[in-house]
């Protein structure tokens, strides 16, 4: 008995009980259901298994929505604690595990996964390639990503959540500090997905190097494409730093070493240090697919070619170099000189340079266009304003002499919330409407998705801007509650309604997608936004080889020069197309992976050790593999083209 | 038959075998910290460098810009980042 005490939760309350109920019910409901409907089969060959980009892609898309509302419920009850003075709804240690699990979710499981599913989905589709450069790596990305997910949510029911902060700073998170297994769930769960964040760097820049279409030399490249390999260069550069960073906080904390302590050598600070060297790059790692999404976007809906092709491509190299040169700016207060303080202040404040580029050019794109205002047009154009407000306050933040009084606010948070809810879930709500008809053969309602917009961009406003005067009166971030003679009543009221309109926006947004379901009509055809690049020459639903003959490319407008300028896109014929096999490896290595994760968590060295002996056992496995993938016939292509073509 | 010859890899196999024995003798010459710490880091990245354009061949096909040109970027983020934490940490603490 002694030894199952381990995993009990260390400071339980009925909301807790209530979601192991939940979570229960809902997982044997799952496998009830497949065993019902027989689905296991089929849920083992056409989504466990699959390497297809394109599958891969939807499964990040629908592991993201899931985080988002996950991480959405634990931003609701933060709002509700704080919405009146001296609140009793959460106890202080609850109130920081929901912080501390709300950045974790929405940073490294909801944004992550969310730009992967662009990635994964548009970038092979964009550049005129059949798949990723290593499809059996990129399913082992996937795999790793939502096994590491899940065994960080698992720690809601067992064992505790970590409750150190998303920056889990030691010696906070240390041992002496954070008694429970919350942190080592930290730890490990995002070192796992971490290495799944790597593999889909290396994977997506050698995809963007190798396979583009004949024709398409770098500077003809879709923005978007840009913007991934821009993105995953600075994502190869970095999150080694936060692996090793992540490797020494586990060892101080399983181990007993002292790379973090304040006793024996340690130094705590450094902590800080690494995971701002990885940390600042990785807020840049998720803005840049965003922008590339709302080039693609802007121009799409203008009618217009992107302002400045050559200018938005340099300002993306600059800020990528940039990014990884501004990371003090996120401890201004830790008590360095003002000399190192000074040379931070600087570089930060010139990201705001190429980042200025890119809105004129966003707003050039926009001057004498035919603008559409549709869905992904409405959140593009919301972006533009509301962008540029979280970037000036950042500006204000970036001044080390000024941050003194910023630091730890909820100036700050209004701040980073200010660019990362419009920069970065705008840009992914665009992109869903956008790519929603590519992906699954429907459009989602415009009306509806009007009013979802419109419920967001308001609560936003109404939920973020109070926390700018708030955080200038002194209000601290991470505090759980506060006094009545603060005078924060009435404005953390504000942001609590504000928080209540988002969630209404997001619920319309699942209404949305099961309106569109029942009543969207089918027989959309290919292009249905009139959009210009190569993605949507293919037909919908995409075949399993993309393109049947290979596109060829003159200008990083292809699909539009061919409907307008009579450039004939696809010259060849049919040939037949070498594609991978499916395979099950990825999935189990992954699944291992979670096992040693949890065993590791809760120091269990023998299934630890076993659980490291099998993952070399998968790797071996995969080196003695002899597996050259399959081809498909000019017979089978053209049986495929003609239903596809017939249904259209 | 000079062309069946891996001349280079050869060659390159018994360099990585002479700077693995450089770093080796830092743990046997009694050297002071900082002699240690220098010959392991000049040995470390030659043996790196070495390693990459012999063995991984890059360098070999047409996309060999990328391959340099990420290097290249990866050291000097490196190179950044200490340099930056020494500023923070040491110099300016």
């Amino acid at each position: 008995m002694e030894f199952f005490q381990r995993f009990a939760i260390p400071n339980p309350s009925l909301a807790i009980y209530a979601s192991m109920v939940a979570i229960g019910l809902t997982v044997i409901a799952i496998i009830a259901g497949l065993t019902y409907f027989k689905k296991w089969g089929y849920l083992w060959r056409e989504w466990l298994t699959t390497v297809d980009h394109k599958r891969i892609g939807i499964m990040y898309l629908i592991s993201a929505l899931i985080m988002l509302f996950r991480g959405g419920v634990d931003a609701i009850m933060m709002r509700a604690q704080l919405a009146v003075p001296d609140n009793k709804l959460l106890d202080a240690q609850h109130y920081n595990e929901i912080f501390t699990t709300h950045g974790v979710v929405m940073v490294m499981f909801m944004a992550m996964p969310f730009i992967f599913a662009f990635m994964n989905y548009v970038v092979p589709l964009q550049i005129g390639a059949r798949d990723v450069a290593f499809p059996r790596l990129n399913a082992l990305s996937f795999w790793l990503f939502f096994f590491g997910a899940m065994l960080f949510n698992l720690s809601f029911v067992i064992g505790g959540s970590p409750d150190a902060g998303w920056t889990s700073y030691f010696p906070l998170a240390g041992n002496d500090f954070s008694e429970s297994v919350g942190t080592n769930y930290y730890m490990l769960a995002i070192q796992i997905s971490g290495l799944g964040s790597l593999m889909t760097g290396i994977n997506m820049i050698t995809t963007i190097i190798k396979m583009r279409a004949p024709g398409m030399t770098l500077m003809k490249m879709p923005m978007f494409t840009w913007a991934t390999l821009v993105t995953n260069l600075i994502m190869v550069t970095v999150f080694p730093v936060l692996t090793v960073a992540l490797a020494m906080g586990t060892m101080d904390r399983l181990f007993g070493t002292h790379f973090f302590a304040t006793t024996n050598g340690g130094m705590d600070m450094l902590w800080a240090n690494l995971f701002w060297v990885w940390g600042h790059p990785e807020v840049y790692i998720l803005i840049l697919p965003a922008f590339g999404i709302y080039s693609e976007i802007i121009s799409t809906f203008a009618g217009r070619n992107l302002y400045g092709y050559k200018s938005m491509v340099a300002s993306m190299v600059v800020i990528s170099a940039l990014s990884c040169m501004v990371w003090a700016h996120h401890f201004f207060t830790m008590g360095q000189g003002a000399l190192s303080n000074s040379f931070f202040s600087i570089t930060t404040m010139m990201i705001s340079v190429p980042t200025g580029v890119k809105i004129f050019n966003w707003l050039f794109t926009l001057w004498k266009g035919k603008i559409r205002f549709t869905v992904p047009m409405l959140y593009s154009i919301g972006f533009i304003p509301l962008f540029v407000i979280g970037g000036v306050t950042g500006v204000m933040l970036a001044m080390s002499a000024a941050d003194y009084q910023y630091h730890n606010t909820m100036f700050l948070v209004a701040h980073f919330h200010n660019t990362i809810i419009p920069g970065v879930v705008f840009a992914m709500l665009a992109g869903l409407t956008f790519y929603w008809p590519k992906m699954f053969g429907f459009m989602l309602n415009e009306r509806i998705g009007k009013w979802a917009f419109w419920f967001l961009s308001i609560g936003f406003c109404l939920a973020f801007f109070p926390m700018y005067i708030t955080g200038l009166d002194g209000q601290a971030r991470r505090m759980y509650t506060y006094s009545e003679a603060t005078g924060f009543g009435p404005l953390n009221m504000v942001s609590f309604v504000g928080a209540g309109v988002m969630a209404i926006a997001f619920a319309l947004i699942v209404y949305n997608v099961y309106y569109s379901v029942r009543y969207s009509p089918r027989n959309i055809g290919a292009d249905p936004w009139d959009a210009r690049s190569l993605e949507w020459a293919t037909h919908t639903p995409v075949p399993e080889y993309n393109f049947a003959i290979e596109p060829q490319v003159a200008s990083s407008q292809a699909f539009w020069d061919s409907k307008k300028k009579g450039h004939e896109l696809f010259p060849g014929k049919l040939e037949k197309i070498h594609m991978p096999n499916n395979s099950g490896v990825p999935f189990i290595m992954s699944a291992i992976f979670f096992v040693w994760g949890f065993s590791m968590v809760f120091s269990l060295w023998i299934p630890a050790i076993i659980s490291v002996i099998a993952i070399f056992a998968c790797m071996a496995h995969r080196s003695f593999e002899k597996d050259h993938g399959h081809y498909i016939s000019v017979k089978e292509i053209e049986e495929t083209e003609t239903k596809l073509r017939g249904a259209n | 038959m000079g062309e069946l010859f891996p001349r280079k890899q050869v060659m390159g196999f018994v360099f990585s075998l002479i700077l693995t024995a450089a770093a080796l003798t830092v743990y046997f010459l009694h050297l002071s910290f900082a002699q240690g710490m220098a010959v392991l880091v000049i040995t470390a990245f030659v043996q790196a460098l070495l390693q990459l354009v012999v063995f991984m061949h890059a360098g070999e096909t047409e996309d060999k810009w990328i391959i340099y040109g990420k290097v290249y970027f990866m050291i000097g983020v490196a190179l950044i980042t200490v340099f930056g934490t020494l500023l923070i940490f040491l110099w300016d603490m």
